[in-house]
């Protein structure tokens, strides 16, 4: 714990900050620079072995790691846009690190926010008691394009909806996480986290070596498991399969990589087949029983019998064979009315209706404009504040208050008293910063984190998730359409 | 199982407990193979064809590997004289044409793609630099001077992907219909290469045994990797009844037509015996037919009766035992299923395949087209 860690010194001497050489007092929190838990060594040492890297180093192994990524065929290439399309996201090699501390808030948030969903869910489409005791709007949810009245009365297996989970995590000027967005439908990115680990242990072995990290091997089998928990009753060993939409799926690389983590056929709608309520696949043997299905496809395309009628990527007949008891669908149909914006705003009220507990991580601090409180604090902070539209609207009519002219902000006024209904604040988060390797040597770019949960019968979190970072100046944006790029995530043990 | 003949020791259980190979990864399995056997057996003709046409005055030598693949009125449809330069880059570089090295080396990486959650990341990764590679390519590459060691490093490529499947492919029932596909290729060309080298290369004018005669014969054993082991087998003439006595009936040459049915036959009979897939029993019969008709008879006596006849019933035999295949492993619809509109038995690899790239789509519209010519019997 010598010498305080102020690496933050400009000008400390190139020789001695090595790799950080032109690093910089970062303006925001770093997440290797500053510890909240004083000073833990393991992060100390991590930084001490980074600082022995020179950057024209650094830019070998990171050649060495793009090398990898072409040949595997799952990077960008310079030849042609059309195989861009299996790996989207950048890998920076500087990992980002978790101290042991730091991730027990993080798992105990994640849980509990799963927990809740899971809750909201069964209840939304059985009793709505929450919407009885006037805690959610219920024009919010019964209103919500992502609501599936398909789904009243259905008993999914152990009231489980969202058996995967990504909850995006950002962190604050104080270094405080906090939750910007739940992902409850198909979330997707987790293969990188696996993968980049794989990544950073060919490439930068030196820097891993002797360091306790909590690994990242078993998503596949913890994957695996909570299916076959939800699986029909007394099928002895339940055959699970991985429902893509096939090779030209923006994610297909993802899709592969967790069927053959979790050792189960990759199957297209094409594959499968109802007969009499059950789900087939079609094998060189012949039809073969299908009991969990862990679906990489919208609701809109899985059965074209319930939804779109002209899906091609479906299979029809699936919702009955399901509603019957007959195989297991992972994520259920419907839960896109948990991760929606106007829902988020009410996350923590949520948590509390349903664990009497308050939330282990806060959301982002939002107000919600249908409520005149919230309206008004707006109204008088638009300057200030990053105004959302909710439901499907996407990120139309988003401002940025900070960011907007006088005129703009007038006018948006205008709008936003119109439809508060349609509006949720929020105050604009100076995300914390990671150094990066950038073209200029090593800066600070913005990351946020996307934690993965898989709940069968009890709810795990892989250690880490991925880290997605800004590789833009200054960009809050980390996503892989706006120049985002992703980095290992080591937990400390 | 009972059974007890036949089952290989530490074979990966019973039927009951062998994992089920979907339908569409075998189908995409033999495909695999088979592009990458053509693309071998590409690399080899256009390689024993330069060394065919430098060494010596032949005068269609580059119009035969068109007549081998049937080509000639694609290939005149952009093109003039077939001449080295435009024949190799038509099957080198030309992702017009469906089957030229390029195009197959595509539609070999989207069936790779397919299989991806089955083959080993060393399998993808070599069919994926391989494509890099090949893409890469250009008008300069396929110069005379540069054409022969394009070729060995095409051969080198398709070997190091055979090296790795070997070495890597599980021994499951993929495996089995990966060397179905594989041999069925391989058989089809080798008939293909005898029949068009024995025509155009009978004597006319120079007698049978001269200079010509023999060097030209030897630049095919070459080109089927047969030279040596012909000349220590036979070390006493290179005739050309020999030569395709050779190719097609040698039982040990690893690129006869005969050694090419035993391995096509061992794969079904170990599905049937292995896995209990005794669907595949149809393409049995027809494949013990079909080697018991070279087992009958000498090359002379073939000859006699008419070798282009023969070979021509021979390819059609294949390409029957391609479809008893298919028809057994993943065209059948299942019971209580609408039949598949317009869809004839084995084409679902066919018409999914349509959806790839134009230049797959052009190939496998081909392949159906074979496919329908062909009569049914069954």
């Amino acid at each position: 714990m010598s010498g305080g860690p102020d690496p933050a010194a400009p000008g400390a001497g190139a020789a001695v900050d090595g790799l950080f050489a032109a690093y910089g007092a970062p303006r925001f929190f770093c997440e290797i620079m500053k510890g909240l838990d004083g000073e833990e060594p393991t992060v100390q040492l991590i930084r001490e072995r980074l600082r022995g890297l020179d950057v024209a180093e650094l830019r070998r192994r990171a050649d060495a790691a793009e090398a990898e990524l072409y040949n595997l065929g799952i990077t960008f290439t310079v030849y042609s846009e059309r195989d861009a399309i299996d790996r989207i996201l950048p890998f920076d090699l500087i990992p980002r690190v978790l101290t042991a501390r730091e991730w027990d808030t993080i798992e105990r948030g994640v849980v509990q926010r799963v927990t809740a969903i899971n809750r909201f869910l069964w209840d939304i489409y059985h009793d709505q008691a929450i919407l009885k005791d006037g805690v959610v709007p219920r024009e919010l949810v019964l209103g919500n394009p992502n609501f599936r009245p398909e789904m009243m009365g259905l008993d999914v297996p152990l009231g489980v909806y969202v058996h995967v989970n990504g909850t995006d995590i950002v962190r604050d000027d104080a270094g405080r996480f906090l939750v910007l967005e739940d992902n409850a439908r198909t979330p997707s990115g987790v293969s990188y986290v696996i993968e980049n680990r794989h990544m950073m242990l060919r490439v930068l072995p030196d820097l891993v070596a002797g360091i306790g990290i909590r690994p990242v091997e078993e998503y596949g089998v913890r994957l695996q498991q909570a299916l076959a928990a939800v699986a029909p009753a007394g099928v002895v060993d339940p055959q699970v399969v991985l429902l893509s939409p096939g090779i030209y799926n923006a994610a297909y690389f993802e899709h592969v990589f967790l069927a053959r983590e979790m050792g189960v056929p990759l199957v297209e709608g094409r594959d499968l087949v109802v007969e009499d309520a059950r789900v087939f696949m079609r094998t060189i043997a012949g039809l073969r029983p299908v009991h969990a299905i862990y679906r990489r496809l919208n609701d809109d395309f899985l059965d074209p019998d319930v939804f779109r009628a002209d899906s091609q990527l479906g299979v029809r007949g699936l919702v009955d064979a399901w509603r019957r008891g007959n195989v297991a669908i992972a994520n259920a149909v419907g839960t896109g009315v948990a991760d929606d914006k106007a829902i988020y705003a009410y996350m923590p009220r949520i948590i509390r209706y349903y664990l009497s507990e308050d939330p282990v991580l806060d959301n982002v601090d939002t107000r919600i404009c249908r409520e005149p409180d919230g309206l008004q604090y707006t109204l008088d902070n638009l300057d200030r504040l990053v105004v959302k539209p909710v439901g499907e609207s996407g990120g139309y009519g988003l401002i940025i208050g900070p960011h907007a002219t006088r005129a703009e902000l007038d006018e948006f006024r205008i709008k936003l008293k119109a439809d508060p209904g349609n509006y949720i604040s929020q105050p604009v988060i100076n995300l914390s910063t990671a150094p990066t390797l950038c073209e200029g040597g090593v800066e600070a770019r913005h990351v946020d984190l996307r934690p993965f949960a898989v709940t069968g019968a009890s709810t795990w979190v892989l250690p880490g998730g991925l880290s997605r970072v800004a590789l833009k100046k200054g960009s809050l944006v980390v996503n892989s359409s706006q120049g985002g790029g992703s980095k290992d995530t080591w937990v400390l043990s | 199982m009972g059974a007890v003949s036949g089952s290989v020791p530490g074979a990966p259980g019973s039927t009951a407990q062998a994992q089920a190979l979907l339908s569409r990864y075998a189908e995409n399995i033999v495909w695999l193979a088979r592009y990458m056997e053509r693309i071998e057996n590409l690399a080899r003709i256009i390689d024993v064809t330069e060394t065919f046409t430098r060494t010596s005055q032949v005068e269609n030598g580059w119009r035969s590997i068109l007549q081998i693949n049937a080509d000639e009125a694609e290939y005149h449809a952009s093109r003039q004289d077939a001449d080295m330069q435009g024949v190799a880059e038509f099957y080198v570089l030309d992702t017009a044409n469906p089957n030229s090295i390029a195009s197959l080396i595509n539609t070999s990486r989207e069936n790779a793609r397919t299989l991806r959650p089955l083959i080993s990341t060393e399998m993808w990764t070599h069919i994926n630099v391989f494509h890099n590679w090949v893409r890469q390519l250009t008008g300069e590459d396929i110069r005379s001077s540069r054409l022969s060691g394009l070729c060995a490093r095409l051969k080198q490529e398709c070997q190091t992907h055979n090296g790795i499947i070997e070495g890597t492919f599980y021994r499951d029932q993929g495996w089995y219909f990966y060397m179905i596909g594989k041999y069925l290729e391989r058989g089809d060309q080798t008939t293909r290469l005898v029949d068009i080298k024995y025509h155009t290369l009978l004597p006319r004018e120079a007698g049978i045994g001269s200079p010509v005669d023999i060097s030209q014969w030897s630049a095919v054993l070459r080109s089927a990797a047969a030279y040596h082991a012909y000349r220590r087998v036979m070390p006493r003439a290179l005739t050309a009844p020999a030569v395709a006595g050779f190719l097609l009936l040698n039982n040990a040459s690893p690129r006869s037509l005969v050694l090419a049915l035993r391995q096509v036959y061992g794969s079904l009979s170990q599905l049937r015996t292995d896995y209990g897939l005794r669907q595949g029993g149809i393409a049995l019969e027809r494949l013990e037919e079909l080697r018991a008709a070279l087992s009958d008879q000498t090359i002379e006596q073939i000859i006699l009766r008419g070798l282009h006849e023969f070979l021509d019933w021979v390819q059609v035999e294949l390409r029957h035992i391609q479809n008893d295949v298919a028809d057994a492993f993943w065209s059948v619809a299942p019971t209580g299923q609408r039949a598949e509109p317009a869809a004839g038995t084995g084409m679902t690899q066919e018409m999914s395949g349509m959806t790839q790239s134009l230049g797959g789509m052009t190939q496998i519209l081909g392949d159906m087209r074979q496919h329908l010519d062909t009569p049914r019997t069954g």
